[in-house]
């Protein structure tokens, strides 16, 4: 990784929002690691006795409407939330990034057709897009991966070809094609790696989107198969109960939501700011 | 004006069920009729709002394929048929169309010969709303139509042996006949439900093309109808505005002027606008919505069971599936399921309390006819693993239960809990929510092991049901595959003759009997069509096509 | 890059979109094709036979190859026709033509709130970068960013219809009793204005506002980041240090100088997040039962319709094609440097 330690505590005291999401990242990946154990309740345990109880001290978040602890449901949803965020980002990240080196550095022909295929991606209204996708090759948390990751691949293709146009005229470039490196040594080892500064802002609020997209196809019916826990899906069905009083079905996955996606939009700001050369004024 | 006044006759379908003969006039007054309101109250015009769960009229042509539910209730306000139905008090004060008594709409009476026909005498004064009189080259018009377009009209036309145009005879405007093919005790009710409407052949008729012989084009978005209400706009999925007929002559005029039916998809919108009072009516209540709202005691509230439906588990009984052996073929492994199925958590915590209970029954052995009856399963978790231990799979297995999205708000705890609940007995459930438009492909295909249905029947028979849900013609709704030659003898039988016939009582009881032993599917409850209304609106009827009826209604 | 008059580049911009419309329509056509489903079991009513189904999937041609379902598509399309919608029972031109203005007034109305809120917030926080009210400003629009919006359109229904009651009920674009205004722009506010029906107006305000406001939430980050951002660049430029000197009222070097130059990149970020929300407001039409395309489309989708998901899809992918052009022709305009 290019960015220091350094660098990360420069960008943590210069913002003390920043660090604040730091903290909340922080936790998130404590939450997702340690979910399982640290839930009160088995989060797929039904108990009807207890259906729809409000918060209490006992179930601090409340029960769902088969009685299951919302609490629990929601720490170990973390892990699936994050993990399906993750693996979304990275694919598109991924992929997004080869495509973009090779589009970037070669121009021609590779350029033309990563364009038009981009192009038309771009021109689909992209949560449709997704849900196509998801709809037609079934609601699974792998389908459901796969349609974030496509949505997103544009992003990440087009930012690093064109950090890519821009680095490949720098000087150390050419002096490393004149000191015999091929070129796919050169897009690995120097175009490649110049470009991630950039990408680290754009995969930490991409994270968030993903994540809201994710809770979005939800909402929809197109989330993963009940009862595994996930925000989307609980805050979906929760959101019926809403105006009958029980409020907090929806309202603590919301939160959980929130949090998450707000941690990651608060990161990647920083993370902008900190590379942003017209702040430093 | 009475409604004895009104008609000079009328059918009685007792459980004898006589088709024969001529029908004598008996109007048979229930008690809760009361005298119509012709007048309207006041300067103020009488606007009733409505929102409906379910979906929204997508056609205004009932005979158009592809036309959903909430279709058939634009068009049963819009058109009238010959015939209707009377209506009866349930046990618990609340009305219902009566199926065993028929009577007058379009048509003033009627005679039948038994075996051949049944000829009707048409209302003379009865016109469309275009002014244009009824009469009876427009019922013949209107019933070639339904026989002719195929899919779903055409089918039900057919479970009432009315099959083909040559039937329907104009002996002059105002007499028709319908020949029989052959003598079914379903062809004069199959000739009240909704798919014989009576349209405006002559308006249509304008907008006919070649390739649109039966101007479907047309009808799908305008009024051709004569129906106590008439159309004054349509919004597909926004808002469908009717005004009352005032010439119409079918029946007492609705106290109703206008109707505004609207589409709001959010059930929790629906219900906030009762709460709020923008409505008068919110129908088609969820299991959750009725319970609470009852409570709060501040609306009119009409639960009826709905005749003929079940909310089941239904157990595919192929040897296999996809290639696999399929555990579900295993009578034994069907009865674990029945018995480890969590039936009190299902209607407490699914249902809401708001379903009639369809199993523990009071006695193992079957002695009524009564569709649909409690099965004698019960949660019973050791004779659930002792059966299991004596099927092929002593341990369990892995399998999947799919239900339908569209029906998420009770199908999807429902199968959370039996995932739970079979778990115990070492069976794996993964489960699976199929969109609706996916769901019907999924009853088509029988591929799955486990699915939810909710499989109603229009026609009240038992007979009916299991014709369609058990016998081995293996249609759509069978959505276990079931197919047993003896259970096919038995329903064949029973279709054949009528209630209170002896072969009937038998082979109804005996085929319910099988259904029990051989749980092909596990009924948990029969579900209940809930409306709540405020608590000025009167007059609601529960009907077997599950639509409101406009006419009926009446603000106070 | 070498200056082109604009009808040039108008037209050099539609032939450089035409690989990726023909790409939408393949993509979009493979992508219903691949729906779970068969709209024949649909189509064919509840009772049908396979028999009956296997009839109408001959009528719908769905028995074809794809390829040849293909063609007759592309034959269709060339013709104008972009086939029925099973849900609705209508044509999907006529579907989209009454839906498609109901989308775009709600996607202005929150464009537009999404810009009255941030602006400010966005000057606010370039004037004292990195102060108390800066950070406060980028928490609460990346608070904004970071709501679902279907739960914020819940939760703002439930606040604002049921528990307080001073917004009318979630019913689309107008009252249970009112009837739209007669059609000139499809757009009910100024449709009612025309017409002069100022009442009709009111309500159709009232009806507009929680959908706006929730989808404008979404849009606050990005405009209030551009604006403070082009704030203090210009702020900090050799001209405001000019006018300073030349002792102007700090309020005429904030509004008439400062502002009016970073007003180019906010227009432009407008535009772009103006088309992102044209596709983002799907959810917010769903809670809403706002009569748009993109809900529309949702319900399309789930009942595996194919006619109605591929007419929106290309309606869309024209839109983002003419929106683009639009804001790169409005650029050109406001600043002449840009060029073409």
């Amino acid at each position: 990784m290019t960015i220091s330690i350094r660098q990360t505590r420069y960008i943590l005291q210069e913002n003390t929002l920043t660090l604040v999401a730091f903290l909340m990242f922080l936790s998130l990946i404590f939450l997702a690691i340690f979910g399982n154990a640290i839930a009160p309740y088995d989060p797929l345990e039904t108990n009807s006795a207890i259906a729809l109880s409000p918060p209490s001290l006992q179930h601090w978040f409340g029960t769902d409407q088969l009685g299951r602890d919302i609490l629990s449901r929601a720490i170990v949803a973390t892990r699936l939330d994050l993990g399906i965020a993750i693996a979304a980002v990275f694919l598109s990240f991924f992929i997004g990034s080869i495509l973009g080196v090779l589009a970037g550095y070669w121009g021609g022909w590779i350029d033309n057709i990563v364009g038009r295929a981009i192009d038309t991606i771009m021109a689909f209204p992209l949560f449709v897009l997704a849900m196509g996708i998801v709809a037609a090759l079934g609601n699974t948390v792998e389908n459901i991966i796969y349609a974030t990751a496509i949505i997103n691949l544009p992003l990440y293709a087009r930012v690093i070809r064109s950090e890519v146009l821009i680095i490949k005229k720098a000087g150390y470039i050419e002096a490393a094609k004149l000191s015999g490196n091929g070129d796919w040594r050169i897009m690995a080892r120097y175009l490649f790696p110049n470009a991630l500064p950039v990408m680290m802002v754009h995969i930490s609020l991409n994270m968030g989107w993903a994540i809201l997209n994710a809770a979005g196809l939800s909402f929809i019916g197109l989330g993963v198969r009940p009862p595994t826990p996930e925000w989307g899906i609980m805050v979906a069905e929760g959101a019926t109960y809403i105006i009958s009083g029980e409020w907090w079905l929806a309202m603590f996955p919301g939160l959980s939501l929130m949090f998450a996606v707000f941690c990651f939009n608060l990161l990647g700001d920083g993370l902008r700011d900190s590379f942003d050369p017209r702040k430093k004024t | 004006m009475k409604r004895r006044d009104l008609f000079k006759t009328g059918t009685s379908f007792a459980a004898g069920f006589a088709l024969a003969g001529a029908l004598k006039g008996c109007g048979s007054p229930s008690g809760t009729e009361k005298a119509a309101t012709t007048a309207s109250t006041g300067d103020e015009e009488v606007i009733l709002t409505v929102v409906q769960g379910g979906g929204f009229p997508n056609s205004l042509d009932l005979h158009r394929p592809g036309t959903n539910r909430p279709g058939y209730g634009s068009s049963w306000n819009l058109y009238d048929r010959l015939m209707t139905f009377d209506t009866k008090t349930r046990p618990d004060g609340s009305l219902s169309y009566d199926y065993t008594q028929l009577k007058p709409e379009l048509a003033e009476s009627w005679e039948t010969e038994e075996g051949k026909s049944i000829t009707f005498s048409l209302r003379k004064d009865a016109i469309f709303h275009d002014g244009k009189p009824v009469t009876a080259n427009d019922v013949k018009w209107s019933f070639d139509r339904a026989v002719s377009v195929g899919g779903f009209p055409t089918f039900q036309m057919k479970a009432g042996a009315l099959e083909k145009p040559e039937q329907f005879v104009v002996i002059d405007d105002y007499t028709f006949q319908v020949k029989l093919l052959r003598p079914d005790k379903l062809t004069a009710i199959d000739l009240a439900v909704p798919i014989p409407l009576i349209i405006n052949s002559e308006l249509v008729k304008e907008h006919i093309t070649e390739d649109d012989p039966w101007g479907m084009e047309w009808v799908n978005n305008n009024d051709a109808g004569g129906g106590a209400f008439e159309l004054e706009s349509f919004e597909p999925g926004k808002k469908l505005v009717l005004t009352r007929f005032d010439d119409w002559k079918s029946g007492p005029l609705p106290q109703i002027e206008k109707v505004i039916l609207l589409d709001v998809p959010e059930a929790g919108n629906r219900r906030a606008l009762l709460e709020k009072g923008d409505v008068d009516i919110n129908f088609s209540l969820s299991e959750k919505d009725t319970k609470e709202l009852k409570e709060t005691e501040k609306y009119a509230i009409v639960s009826t069971p709905i005749e003929n439906c079940l909310y089941s588990v239904d157990l595919n009984t192929k040897e296999e599936l996809t290639g696999k052996p399929n555990p579900f073929a295993d009578v034994k492994v069907r009865q674990a399921v029945a018995y480890a199925m969590p039936y009190q958590a299902i209607f407490d915590t699914a249902l809401y309390g708001e379903a009639v209970k369809q199993f523990d029954a009071k006695s193992t052995k079957v002695n009524s006819t009564e569709w649909p009856q409690p099965s004698p399963y019960k949660t019973d978790m050791e004779q659930a693993k002792a059966s299991l231990s004596l099927s092929n799979y002593p341990d369990g297995f892995e399998t999947t239960l799919a239900f339908d999205l569209g029906t998420k708000e009770w199908a999807e705890p429902l199968s959370v809990l039996i995932q739970e609940s079979l778990a115990e007995i070492g069976i794996k459930v993964a489960l699976e929510k199929v969109p609706s438009a996916n769901f019907r492909s999924v009853l088509v295909e029988k591929s799955r092991p486990m699915i939810i249905n909710n499989f109603g029947g229009w026609l009240n028979y038992p007979d009916y049901f299991f014709f369609y849900a058990y016998h081995g013609q293996d249609a759509t709704f069978n959505g276990s595959s079931y197919q047993n030659p003896e259970m096919d003898k038995l329903i064949e039988t029973a279709l054949k003759s009528e209630p209170g016939k002896e072969d009937y009582e038998k082979s109804v009881q005996e085929f319910i009997q099988m259904a029990w032993d051989e749980v092909p599917r596990i009924p948990i409850v029969q579900p209940y069509l809930s409306i709540a209304m405020q608590k000025n609106i009167e007059g609601y009827q529960y009907w077997f096509h599950r639509q409101l009826d406009f006419r009926q209604l009446k603000k106070v | 890059m070498s200056k082109h008059s604009t009808p040039q580049f108008i037209l050099q911009r539609l032939l450089a979109a035409i690989p990726s419309a023909i790409g939408v329509i393949i993509v979009s056509f493979i992508m219903t094709r691949m729906l779970p489903g068969d709209p024949a079991a649909f189509f064919a009513g509840a009772s049908a036979t396979p028999e009956a189904i296997a009839q109408v999937q001959e009528t719908l041609g769905l028995n074809k190859s794809w390829i040849e379902q293909f063609f007759i598509y592309i034959g269709e399309l060339i013709r104008g026709n972009l086939g029925v919608s099973l849900t609705t029972g209508q044509t999907v031109i006529y579907d989209l033509v009454t839906r498609l203005p109901a989308s775009l007034e709600l996607t202005l109305a929150g464009v537009l709130f999404a810009f009255i809120i941030a602006v400010p917030l966005g000057i606010l926080a370039a004037l004292k970068p990195n102060s108390w009210l800066d950070h406060l400003s980028r928490f609460i629009t990346t608070a904004g960013v970071s709501l679902p919006t279907f739960f914020t359109g819940l939760l703002l229904v439930y606040i604002f219809y049921f528990l307080l009651g001073i917004v009318p009920a979630p019913v689309g674009r107008l009252d249970l009793l009112s009837s739209p205004p007669e059609h000139f722009t499809g757009f009910y506010l100024l449709d009612s204005l025309i017409r002069g029906d100022f009442n009709l107006f009111v309500i159709a305000f009232q009806h507009l506002i929680l959908p706006a406001i929730t989808l404008g939430i979404f849009a606050l980050a990005p405009l209030a980041r551009i604006t403070r951002a082009s704030m203090i660049t210009i702020l900090g430029s050799d001209f405001i240090r000019l006018a300073k000197s030349n002792g102007l009222s700090p309020e005429k070097i904030l509004f008439t100088y400062a502002f009016r130059n970073a007003l180019l990149p906010i227009i432009t970020t407008m535009g772009v997040v103006f088309s992102f929300l044209l596709g983002a407001n799907i959810l917010v039409e769903k809670v809403f039962a706002w009569p748009g395309i993109g809900s529309y489309a949702v319900e399309a989708l789930i009942n595996s319709d194919y006619a109605p998901v591929q007419g929106f899809v290309l309606t869309m992918a024209f839109l983002y094609i003419f929106l683009n052009l639009a804001i790169d022709i409005l650029y050109g305009i406001i600043d002449p440097r840009a060029g073409f």
